[in-house]
């Protein structure tokens, strides 16, 4: 009984490995010889069979293959969710970076954004007065652009180095690696969130309001985590292994913030133009969804439909490079 | 039930330098079908642990020796969980706390109290449960007014006192440490080592890796040689003992 069934799972094994046509062929001849009596010598299914009934006790037992890495390790999933229950730990880790700004000056994180108000200043006069906008349209567009711009380069420059500059702890203890994510994530919402002060005096200086829609910025900035989150951890991941890829993504950051209408307004882009420029760069649809509630303009079901396909697609592009390689991270250090 | 069990555990290393480590060379390989630096890739493979057994219940006091780069480094590692084998099978069971660097997440510009609460987030304490703790921790150090202070204004002696004081409140499983730790001055030493020792006596098993002979033959029940990754004795204290370091 034993035999047969062994015989039948090596059969089955062998005839899994090639097509239909293949076996049926292999069959026929096996059946033939079968027929005749005849034992296939340097058959391979003979000399599996052969292999696999070493006869122990007078009883054939299988050699089973021990397969690598049949370690229980933590999963993907594991580590998004117990970093997400320990978000504490992230929280104040990042808060740590920003209040270490603090230790050493009164006004702290306020200088970067004493640094952004002037950028914005600078750049809102000089492409304001080159594309003939009205200042009092233009400065709020490159006000929100740039702030929230800062944010996702940032996310994504320091995601690229996010386990790497967490080494030390990494060598030490088995957190959970979207931990450090969860760090770039909430520092740089912090600096953010001190940013934004900008955008209330821009309006004051042109006394503008916001309506009631500019509450869709609650969802766009959900939207928006998502897609940062999933950006930051495969870049940690890659770059990990790749050091110079930091350098690269850098690069493309650049060349996206000139290619995103950021600086300048998608009205200022002849017709033809703006349709390819706009709707294929995933980066328009993303400061879409934070940028249009701010300035009271609709988000279009387009921005959305984009921005929350790219956070699904990724996410679990994501999901699968960390559980392919979350147990080589520590490796890579 | 505490226990640990290592069944054939082996971890390789890869080892990249910066050809290895470069995303253009990989896809410069791909494209020229690895005529490029074809020798090696950039990636050497060091054994790092040899298809060790080993297994751990209640009450195991182990001692590793063996000599710098022999992988008892790396035998903590794997025990903490940082490092998956790349083949055999681990199998943890208990909560495990690893004191290899007890400064670990120290941030030089911050005070002393608030180093407390970071570094005792990284051990896994709630804000809550450090502020139960405080006031001990504080005791021990005996750093006083200099808690407000940043620790970047430390002597090292007085960093190693803090970071000591707030790693040694935990109550483990299972301890990991490289090395004794208690250091400070004579006074705080006598301390520190009672402190140790209470918190030995808890845990349910300890692994700690040192070449010192004395203190493996007082706490340890058993001994492991490694030596080029793999086990080169196992056994009593005084056997294994006498023959690395010669009766």
């Amino acid at each position: 009984m034993a035999a047969s069934n062994l015989i039948l799972t090596v059969v089955l094994n062998e005839a899994s490995r090639y097509p239909f046509w293949v076996n049926l062929h292999k069959g026929a001849i096996l059946g033939f010889h079968a027929l005749l009596g005849v034992r296939l010598k340097n058959d391979r299914m003979s000399l599996l069979l052969k292999q696999k009934t070493k006869l122990k006790n007078g009883l054939p037992v299988r050699n089973l293959k021990i397969a690598n890495n049949e370690v229980p390790y933590h999963g993907a999933v594991w580590d998004i969710t117990e970093a997400l229950s320990n978000f504490r730990l992230a929280a104040l880790l990042g808060w740590q970076d920003v209040a270490q700004r603090y230790r050493r000056s009164r006004i702290g994180a306020f200088w970067l954004t004493i640094n952004m108000g002037v950028l914005i200043g600078a750049l809102g006069l000089v492409f304001g007065t080159i594309f003939n906008s009205p200042m009092s349209e233009f400065l709020p567009f490159i006000c929100v652009g740039l702030i929230f711009w800062g944010y996702y380069t940032q996310i994504v420059s320091e995601g690229c180095s996010g386990f790497i500059s967490n080494s030390d702890i990494i060598l030490q203890l088995d957190l959970p690696f979207f931990t450090y994510i969860l760090r770039v994530w909430y520092r740089n919402s912090v600096i953010l969130a001190h940013n934004l002060v900008i955008f209330p005096i821009v309006l004051l200086i042109f006394w503008k309001s916001i309506g009631l829609s500019a509450l869709l910025i609650v969802p766009g900035f959900f939207i928006v985590t998502l897609n940062m989150t999933w950006i930051a951890l495969t870049l940690a991941i890659l770059c990990t292994r790749y050091r110079d890829l930091t350098q690269i993504v850098q690069n493309i950051m650049q060349v996206m913030m000139y290619v995103t209408p950021i600086m300048w307004m998608p009205d200022h882009l002849p017709q033809r133009a703006s349709h390819v420029m706009l709707d294929y760069n995933p980066f328009f649809h993303m400061i879409s969804v934070v940028r249009n509630p701010l300035l009271g303009q609709t988000v279009t079901a387009a921005n959305w439909v984009v921005a929350i396909g790219i956070a699904i697609v990724g996410w679990s592009f994501a999901l699968l490079l960390l559980k392919k390689y979350r147990a080589r991270i520590a490796y890579w250090l | 039930m505490t226990s640990i069990s290592l069944q054939n555990v082996t971890v390789d290393f890869p080892i990249y330098n910066a050809r290895g480590r470069s995303l253009k060379n990989r896809v410069m390989k791909m494209a020229t079908g690895g005529s490029i630096n074809s020798e090696s890739g950039g990636v050497v493979v060091v054994r790092g642990l040899d298809n060790i057994n080993i297994e751990l219940s209640r009450h195991d006091r182990i001692g590793l020796i063996g000599h710098n780069g022999s992988g008892k480094t790396t035998l903590l590692r794997v025990l903490t969980g940082v490092y998956a084998p790349t083949s055999g099978k681990v199998d943890i069971r208990g909560k495990c706390t690893s004191l290899i660097n007890i400064s670990l997440g120290i941030d030089p510009e911050a005070t002393g109290r608030q180093n407390i609460f970071l570094r005792g987030a990284l051990l896994g304490f709630k804000k809550e449960e450090m502020k139960e703790r405080l006031q001990e921790i504080e005791d021990f150090s005996e750093l006083g007014d200099f808690l407000e202070m940043p620790v970047r204004t430390y002597s090292s002696g007085m960093q190693l006192r803090l970071a000591f004081s707030i790693s040694t409140i935990l109550q483990p499983e299972i301890l990991i440490m490289d090395e004794w730790l208690a250091t400070g001055d004579e006074g705080f030493k006598a301390k520190a080592n009672q402190r140790l020792n209470e918190l030995v006596e808890k845990t349910q098993i300890l692994v700690i890796a040192s070449h010192a002979k004395d203190l493996l033959a007082k706490n340890c029940n058993r001994v492991v040689w490694l030596e080029h990754g793999k086990v080169r004795m196992d056994g009593a204290p005084s056997e294994v003992l006498d023959a690395y370091f010669g009766p």
